[in-house]
């Protein structure tokens, strides 16, 4: 079977403000059912979309950030951090919600899904994938 | 005169901040609600667009997006609705840069 594709999901706004991280999320659960080799991107104000810590009770919106915690249960544990866009925003890899995934090929050793990628990673990332969605 | 400047914008995502502030009047107060709120925090890129500027930031903006205040720049006055809408009634008139 060589019908499994390389999809990759690109993140590149800030949550709340605008719908479409929350949509990434709907959709990236989603096609987390079609067993495909699924990666995250997240690039740019993407990158805010993992801090930690976030308390929606006050905007009255609901808070969608716990949902990232699931997609380890799902098999989607390779999710890119794109390093540039972090610094440039002032933030660092503890600001971000420790994300995991439980690797049943090694007795379900906990390990950890984001990863931090320079620039050129993040460009050979792309390069690679089949498909590209882009949030 | 008096002005409140609205952001509610990323200043990594388009230009609203940078407008602002540089056209902003001594006396002017900026607000920053919504993705404006990461403008404030101190090791960012934007932080120097913010230099000797009343700032304050929307309390409940910024608890939504995970931003601990003490990750802001010093002198950035954190305020809630009420707040909000004291800085309204205090200035002549509001812009917002949407």
């Amino acid at each position: 079977m060589s019908d499994v594709k390389k999809f990759m999901y690109v993140n590149r706004k800030a949550p709340y403000g605008t719908i479409y991280a929350w949509e990434s999320l709907e959709v990236v659960l989603i096609g987390a059912a079609f067993e495909q080799d699924v990666s995250l991107a997240f690039m740019d104000d993407g990158v805010y979309q993992l801090t930690k810590g976030q308390n929606t009770a006050g905007i009255g919106m609901k808070n969608f950030s716990p949902t990232y915690s699931a997609l380890g249960d799902y098999e989607v544990n390779k999710i890119y951090v794109d390093k540039e866009s972090l610094e440039e925003r002032g933030l660092t890899l503890d600001d971000l919600q420790h994300l995991v995934w439980e690797d049943e090929d090694e007795d379900y050793a906990e390990k950890d899904s984001i990863r931090l990628v320079t620039r050129a990673e993040m460009a050979d990332l792309l390069a690679e994938q089949d498909v590209l969605f882009n949030f | 005169m008096a002005m409140l400047h609205l952001v509610n914008k990323s200043p990594y995502d388009g230009c609203s901040l940078n407008t602002a502030s540089t056209i902003m009047k001594d006396g002017d107060q900026l607000l920053l609600i919504e993705d404006g709120v990461y403008g404030a925090i101190k090791s960012g890129k934007a932080a120097g667009l913010l230099k000797g500027l009343k700032v304050a930031v929307l309390g409940p903006d910024l608890a939504a997006r995970g931003i601990a205040e003490d990750k802001l720049l010093d002198g950035v006055d954190v305020i809630d609705y009420g707040g909000f809408v004291d800085l309204v009634t205090a200035t002549d008139n509001v812009q917002s840069w949407l």
